[in-house]
């Protein structure tokens, strides 16, 4: 029978759920376990409907295996529109403090939906179509495991949905970008190890006897984050039946460890999977080899090596021992020269086909991704400088380098792959339009440049405020005159949002025509036909 | 095993392993010969459909 045991076993899951709602301790869980049912008894819908007695189609072993992946980009795609148009809301809401609407949707509920849904939800996604699209055409194998992927790809929605509501519901643990609580937690560490069993596995299996260097990136991603997911997340549950959780670190301890996750969640997560992204489409969209294949092995090591103790330039002048602040410092200076290793690598690769940049939109979009690798990889750095981070703590000039490096680098690498990914995964034979991707680049990179300089202006002028002295030796501004004289930067960086966001409308439109077979009758790209010459 | 016994083997001979480690590791894939395999190596993607 299909679907035989998943039905039974999503049933006593369900079951447990529908227990868990009745006998929860605190009103949020018992809420929880309510939307927990509710999703499980949908599944389980689903699959009795689409269940059948006859014997399964035989599985050809050697065909790749593109469901899951086709599933994963569809994913993608409409949590990357959910995350951006939370974001743009948020920003909204600094700037109009009357858009919080109690309890459910106030900003502090919702700025950790945006931060999980971009990150986890839009680029964990990616990682995880693009990982498995990539180990197979590298390794020259299907995916191991049956069924795993499917596994691994639903758990992971499970997890994000469960996150999601969480976070609405005032269920949080207060880590940053860790904040769900540890029955969920739990779960994403059993769909974390079947991912790497799923991602080593088919690397085991592979017919082509070098590992291509993506796959490292991939795994290095797959394995650092099972590493820091469970470290940062030991905890105490006040009760099993309750969604309160008490840390296994106190104090500055407990601090470093939430940073040392941080950082490495940005260094591991947004970095060397999105770099597996770069080494793997880049070289495929672009149909020349990545520029030196050593200098890719170099940048892996060396990131590698360097990532991991950059964590504590996070907590600069706190209760953190000087010693530690000055390693991470130093650490993250250090990082300049892979990254920018990398940075050049990726652009080289393009050396002797630059005119592709004026007439392929995909290209343009992947270099713009690369060239925002190399900008925010120089700007974190500064900023970790003792000096440089004592402006810009805890200013928005922080938030404008998370924008430039999340929307910059890890936004249009993801777009570029998808783009590329779509009419390959469907058979297509183009895309609808790339006329279209031409429209999504520029509303991206404006977007993208009003954000980043916007929260510039505004970062610096916050930080000059709060250090400002008067000639006796008074603070000159109170905390409020700070908020206030950001306002019209709050308001400009909601537009930077929103064009963004309008940008991803317009990819969703066209994948979604792409993925439907349709083609735009349209003028091609100027370029992109050769001229015909007359003849001499 | 406490903190001091763990921070001086940190900073003594687990700094030294991973040093060397690192520099094996950049020595390997810059060693003489390596340029054909890696000339391979980063046309694997290419190869495939």
């Amino acid at each position: 029978m299909k679907f035989g045991t998943q039905i039974f076993a999503l049933g006593l899951f369900t079951f447990a759920a529908l227990v868990a709602a009745g006998f929860g301790v605190d009103e949020p869980f018992r809420q929880h376990m309510w939307v927990l049912f509710f999703v499980l008894l949908g599944f389980v819908a689903i699959l009795i409907r689409n269940t059948s007695f006859e014997a399964a189609a035989p599985i050809d072993p050697s065909a790749y295996m593109d469901g899951p992946v086709r599933y994963g980009t569809i994913a993608t795609m409409f949590w990357g529109v959910v995350g951006m148009l939370v974001g743009v809301v948020i920003a909204l809401q600094l700037a109009y403090p009357d858009l919080n609407i109690q309890p459910w949707f106030n900003f502090g509920r919702l700025r950790p939906l945006h931060t999980s849904g971009v990150v986890f939800a839009f680029g964990g996604n990616a990682l995880l179509c693009t990982s498995m699209y990539v180990v197979q055409r590298t390794c020259r194998a299907r995916l191991f495991g049956g069924d795993l992927a499917w596994f691994v790809f639903w758990g992971y929605q499970l997890f994000i949905v469960m996150a999601a509501t969480g976070y609405l519901l005032g269920i949080t643990e207060s880590r940053e970008y860790a904040e769900p609580e540890w029955y969920v937690d739990i779960w994403l560490t059993i769909v974390w190890v079947a991912y790497l069993v799923l991602f080593l596995g088919t690397i085991l299996k592979r017919k082509e006897p070098h590992i291509y260097v993506a796959n490292w990136f991939y795994l290095s991603f797959i394995v650092t984050i099972a590493m820091l997911h469970v470290i940062n997340n030991l905890s105490m549950p006040a009760s099993f039946l309750g969604s309160k959780s008490y840390s296994a670190f106190s104090g500055v301890q407990d601090a470093l460890t939430q940073w040392w996750y941080g950082h490495n969640a940005v260094g591991f997560f947004l970095t060397a999977g999105f770099l597996g992204m770069m080494y793997y489409f880049v070289p495929k969209q672009a149909n020349r080899p990545v520029y030196s294949y050593r200098l890719s092995i170099v940048h892996f090591w060396a990131i590698i090596f360097l990532y991991i103790w950059a964590g504590p330039h996070h907590l600069h002048y706190t209760a953190l021992p000087d010693w530690a602040q000055t390693l991470g410092m130093v650490f993250s200076i250090m990082l300049w020269m892979p990254s920018w290793g990398g940075m050049i690598n990726g652009l080289m690769t393009l050396s002797g086909a630059w005119d592709k940049l004026r007439t392929d939109p995909i290209i343009r979009m992947m270099v713009m991704a690369i060239a925002f690798y190399g900008m925010s990889t120089f700007e974190g750095p500064m900023m970790s400088i003792k000096t440089v981070n004592s402006l810009s703590h805890y200013t928005d000039w922080t938030i404008g380098h998370v924008h430039s490096g999340a929307l910059g680098w890890v936004g249009m690498i993801s777009f570029g792959a998808i783009y590329f990914m779509v009419p390959k995964l469907w058979n297509r034979q183009r895309l609808y339009s790339l006329r279209l991707v031409t429209w999504h680049f520029w509303l991206a990179t404006l977007g993208i440049v009003v954000y980043a300089a916007v929260m510039w202006v505004s970062g610096i002028m916050q930080g000059l405020m709060w250090r400002e002295y008067d000639e006796q030796g008074f603070l000159v501004y109170s905390f409020a005159e700070t908020v206030a004289a950001m306002h019209p930067y709050y308001v400009m960086r909601a537009i930077g949002g929103a064009m963004y966001l309008s940008g991803a409308l317009i990819m969703a439109w066209n994948i979604t025509m792409t993925i439907l077979g349709y083609q735009r009758e349209e003028e091609p790209l100027p370029g992109s036909v050769p001229a015909l010459q007359p003849a001499e | 095993m406490d903190y001091n016994l763990m921070r001086e083997f940190a900073d003594s001979w687990g700094l030294v392993a991973m040093a060397l480690f690192f520099v094996g590791a950049i020595a390997f894939a810059l060693r003489p010969g390596s340029r054909k395999l890696a000339d391979e190596a980063a046309r694997i993607p290419l190869e495939d459909e």
